[in-house]
């Protein structure tokens, strides 16, 4: 197993991300290093999504810098940032759900079969979109997925289609992954599973950050967990350090009710 | 490449196609040629769709192979066929500088900026009478010039000919459209109406392929334009209005967009009922009360369009051999 490098492959330096009024990220910075897994959690509205929204350029941000391999990637379009190999997948089931597995992940290797217009229109391509299905093959096959290669995807169950999206994120051959809340609505025999694939998936050279929910798939997962709240940097750390902080306790579980109802106003 | 079964249909389809002219009175021989031409139209504009989004304006783009091919020959002398191919070459560049605008939205406003940018383009023609003629638009086009072979000479005045020359043109065009459909392009067009983000994340350009469908669409448009141009003789800014376009969309919605001859069949039917039945019993002018009553019962009765009706009948078919008990029971 190879262990995390002390090189940062992607940071925020200072976000801020504001909808109107509302200041979703206010000045949050973090570093992820390379070949790590990094965990970004936070109670509901600290400004996960929009923080992940932002890296993947979804979102633009209003200041601060998205740095990735060194350079400044802020406010790049997300397929730009997807051929520079920093790929996210959404929570849910947000799938092409009317296409076959198999037509799902070959649309993820959208960058890695190129073809001229005229090459796809003389059936010239051929070779590379037969080099493309047996990749998609491979790919459903990591995730278990072989068998379901001609269903269409919204046949599937929820946990497959959890793992669908990560084939499809997995096929477009990321260095960093962001997962969007890779386990929700899984049981626990599913998290497991999940779990390992991550893993593996860490161990073949890609950096993963994901924000989760699920305490304990983040815990036993992760090298170094990010803790944001109300869009701010709250505790950085490794995961024994940040569970018996003091406040991130306190931001999960509410502190004293002077305090709580300062935070409310 | 194709299974033994489609190629033998597909040589049925144009035996039957090649005799049907012969069958047609002269009056419906010129109504059978604008259906071929119309079949273009309606199935580029499907090309569109593909991505998910509706334009209101590709009727204009039609008008803009028309007029560019039209002027081509009358200002420049260009022979037409050369002139048709550069007419759908100038409806693309067309798309492809409106695309900037227009694909910065989506849906509902994506279908009414094409509205806006195809009034835009219809009211330029008006305005400005050199070159394009305004309200009263181009007359006395040329025509497609003869072909001598020698011991055969073709005429293009006349409706046959003309037919199986939009024809060949159609059919070449409808070839190009289902290899883009069937390659990668395709799968591209489909993911990203059914989810752009996750397109984009894969690393799917979505402005750029939004930009191949329009432009490949105006194209095939523009090619219909010019067919039509140098067959009618003449254009001008009404024949490119929104009512004709609302044809377009009717023709569209009937057939049903899922497959390639779901919009022809569409197409066709509307163009016989309206044709033979209509004109036959003298009901003209409640044209548009017909079409919209069509229209109406389609969404509500085959919301997947006239393509999804052979599937249906198989099925139900299907089902009945297999359970002959409960067909009988069903017909009793």
């Amino acid at each position: 197993m190879s262990g995390p490098g002390e090189r940062p492959i992607l940071e925020a330096r200072g976000l801020i991300r504001r909808f109107g009024g509302l200041v979703a990220v206010d000045n949050f910075s973090f570093a992820v290093r390379e070949g790590a897994i990094h965990g970004l959690i936070g109670p509901n509205g600290a400004g996960k999504t929009t923080t992940f929204n932002v890296i993947s350029g979804f979102y633009a941000p209003n200041a601060g810098q998205v740095l990735y391999r060194g350079r400044n990637v802020s406010g790049r379009k997300t397929s730009a940032l997807a051929a520079m190999g920093l790929v996210r997948t959404f929570q849910g089931s947000t799938l092409f759900q009317e296409l076959s597995v198999l037509d799902n992940v070959r649309v993820g290797r959208h960058l890695t079969a190129r073809a001229g217009f005229l090459a796809r229109l003389l059936g010239a391509d051929r070779p590379s979109e037969r080099a493309a299905d047996a990749k998609a093959r491979e790919t459903l096959a990591f995730f278990g997925l072989e068998e379901l290669a001609g269903e269409p995807a919204s046949n599937l169950s929820h946990g497959h289609q959890r793992m669908l999206g990560m084939a499809v994120a997995l096929s477009a051959e990321p260095r960093v992954l962001l997962l969007d809340e890779p386990f929700t609505g899984m049981n626990p025999q599913e998290t497991r599973r999940m779990m390992s694939l991550v893993r593996r998936i860490r161990d073949g050279g890609v950096t993963v950050m994901l924000v989760e929910h699920d305490m304990q798939a983040v815990m036993n997962l992760c090298d170094t967990i990010t803790v944001m709240n109300f869009g701010a940097l709250l505790v950085e750390g490794a995961p024994e350090e940040v569970q018996n902080d003091p406040a991130v306790i306190e931001a999960y579980l509410g502190a004293a009710a002077d305090d709580g109802a300062g935070h409310a106003a | 490449m194709w299974r033994i079964a489609t190629r033998l249909r597909l040589l049925i389809l144009f035996a039957a196609l090649a005799v049907l002219p012969y069958l047609l009175s002269y009056s419906q021989q010129e109504i059978a040629v604008l259906l071929v031409i119309n079949v273009l139209l309606v199935c580029s504009y499907r090309l569109l769709t593909l991505t998910g989004e509706w334009s209101l304006g590709h009727v204009v783009m039609m008008g803009v192979g028309a007029y560019a091919s039209a002027l081509l020959t009358k200002r420049l002398g260009v022979p037409v066929p050369v002139s048709m191919l550069a007419g759908g070459l100038a409806a693309a560049a067309v798309a492809a500088i409106l695309s900037v605008p227009l694909f910065r939205m989506k849906g509902f406003y994506f279908l009414i900026g094409s509205f806006a940018a195809g009034e835009i383009i219809r009211l330029i023609w008006k305005r400005f009478t050199d070159p394009f003629g305004g309200p009263k638009g181009l007359k006395r086009i040329d025509a497609f010039p003869n072909i001598d072979f020698g011991f055969l000479e073709i005429d293009f005045y006349e409706p046959v000919n003309y037919y199986f020359l939009a024809l060949i043109v159609v059919s070449a065009s409808l070839y190009v459209l289902h290899r883009i459909e069937r390659s990668r392009i395709g799968l591209t067009f489909h993911a990203i109406h059914w989810q752009d983000r996750l397109a984009e994340s894969v690393g799917v350009d979505n402005f750029r392929y939004r930009t191949l469908a329009f432009v490949i669409a105006s194209f095939f448009a523009g090619i219909a334009g010019g067919l039509y141009g140098h067959y009618v003789g003449a254009v001008n800014p009404t024949r490119f209005g929104v009512d004709q376009m609302v044809y377009v969309l009717v023709w569209a919605i009937v057939g049903g967009t899922a497959t390639l001859h779901g919009p022809i069949l569409g197409v066709v039917v509307l163009t016989v009922i309206n044709e033979i039945v209509l004109r036959g019993l003298g009901l003209d002018t409640v044209r548009p009360l017909i079409y919209g009553a069509i229209l109406i019962l389609s969404v509500l009765y085959l919301p997947d369009g006239l393509e999804s009706l052979g599937p249906r009948l198989r099925a139900r078919l299907r089902r009945r051999g297999r359970d002959p008990a409960a067909a009988g029971g069903r017909a009793a």
